[in-house]
């Protein structure tokens, strides 16, 4: 079901059952492994998704990110929402809140 | 590609055994099923699926015949999801309970592909040779949804069920299915044994087209539709597999290693067994494997056509059954000489009788 509610920074994303990030260590890339294929995650797709456990708000993915690679927070903060609102619709991550 | 190491494999499908409940005359097993006496045994599955893993393969598709008919296969998911590959069962679901559901979800297992041959059980039936296959099909969805897991309803269309695509559509929501594969009949093996019978119209492949097209403005983001048509309609063939020993390996259920599930055609050629190396050898070192990867092996006019690295001359074991020439273009490709012996089969299809020769192991 597509979610049309606003993106505030107290959801927490999680991948949906049958679906994951996988360190795929024989081509040393990171892919999300879902059903019936598995499509690459870039560096920039696979820091935001190594942070998504299900329990970690956005909030604390930007602000862990920010800090990480001492960027402009608005700036992650915009990849960030892009990002997950976009495999949210794609059934690859779910809102556990 | 000569004398470079290909990259590795992506997926694994593991064809547990040919024993299979039901008799569908399209079956992908070859005509010469594989007595349950020459199965591997679980440990030398649980070997493969390691070496898979350790090769590159990232999914593997336990499949059969009827994978459920192998007793270990909780313990064969369970050694693949420890290895860290994602885990898919294709299956009838005729044999599936919630106890067998239980324990393949317990042993790590990631998705279920579901078959139906039709959405009418009569008609259903009349595919798949066995007796309330349908409503044990329907519990098996209702357990898979209840229990969370992700679920793919695969329908494989022919002349006698493609009027009801829309219908399984409906049927896929009503289960929850999250991906539905609406896939026209490939014409190998049994396909091609059964072909006068099963090949649609041209009338009829536009219809499902449309109703597909329907489907996805419907659902959306909701389902995921896989889209399969029959190559014999189309203007250039299909890159078979990714490319021969690009993307994909095949395991038999005696252990023969293939670069497709079809490959066991291909004359005047040794097959390699899981016995004989690992699959990382024969991979990349298997006179099999290499004889027809990359472009080097293509006479023309594959060999100076732009389209050679995308579709990679479309599908060999295609090419040998019409032709009798393995290494010869697909004939569907409209730049075939043989392009005539696709069009005389749908020609024959239009006033073919329809009666099958079913799959039925043992005969």
């Amino acid at each position: 079901m597509t979610d049309t509610s606003p993106l505030t920074e107290e959801r927490i994303p999680a991948f949906v059952r049958g679906t994951r990030l996988q360190h795929d260590r024989v081509r040393d890339q990171w892919v999300v492994q879902a059903p019936e294929k598995a499509f690459l995650a870039d560096p920039i797709a696979a820091e935001i998704l190594r942070r998504v456990d299900g329990h970690t708000t956005l909030r604390a993915i930007i602000d862990d990110l920010a800090t990480a690679f001492t960027a402009s927070r608005d700036l992650i903060a915009r990849d960030v929402q892009a990002m997950v609102q976009d495999l949210a619709e794609r059934q690859v991550l779910i809102w556990k809140a | 590609m000569e004398g470079m190491t290909p990259p590795p494999p992506m997926s694994l499908l593991a064809e547990l055994t040919h024993r299979c409940p039901l008799q569908c005359p399209y079956c992908s097993n070859p005509l010469a099923l594989e007595p349950k006496a020459r199965e591997l045994s679980t440990e030398d599955w649980q070997r493969v699926l390691d070496e898979a893993a350790v090769l590159g393969v990232l999914q593997v598709h336990f499949s059969g015949g009827e994978p459920m008919a192998r007793k270990d296969l909780p313990d064969l998911v369970r050694q693949a999801s420890r290895a860290g590959l994602y885990t898919n069962l294709i299956t009838s679901g005729v044999l599936l309970d919630r106890d067998s559901l239980g324990r393949l979800a317990d042993a790590g297992l990631d998705h279920v592909q579901l078959s139906f041959q039709d959405v009418d059980p009569q008609q259903a039936e009349i595919i798949g040779g066995m007796k309330g296959a349908q409503s044990r099909k329907i519990a098996a969805a209702r357990l898979i949804a209840e229990d969370g897991m992700p679920l793919t309803l695969n329908f494989v269309i022919h002349r006698l069920n493609a009027e009801r695509v829309p219908a399984m559509f409906d049927l896929a929501e009503e289960l929850g299915a999250r991906r539905v594969e609406i896939a026209h009949t490939q014409y190998y093996g049994w396909g091609l044994k059964n072909r006068s019978a099963l090949l649609p119209t041209r009338q009829q492949l536009e219809d499902t087209e449309r109703a597909v097209a329907a489907a996805r403005t419907r659902f959306g983001n909701r389902m995921a539709i896989d889209f399969v048509t029959p190559d014999y309609y189309a203007d250039e063939p299909k890159p078979c597999m990714g490319g021969w020993g690009q993307r994909f390996l095949n395991v038999t259920p005696s252990g023969r290693v293939l670069p497709c599930h079809a490959a066991e055609t291909i004359p005047g050629v040794t097959f390699p067994t899981v016995h004989d190396a690992s699959l990382g050898d024969i991979w990349e070192k298997s006179e099999l494997f290499g004889l027809f990867r990359g472009t080097d092996w293509m006479p023309e006019p594959c060999r100076g056509c732009d389209r050679r690295e995308i579709d990679w001359g479309g599908c060999r074991c295609q090419a040998l059954a019409l032709t009798g020439h393995a290494e010869a273009a697909d004939p569907v490709c409209q730049r075939s000489t043989d392009r005539k012996l696709v069009d005389a089969a749908i020609t024959e299809a239009a006033t073919a009788t329809e009666t099958f020769v079913y799959r039925r192991y043992g005969d």
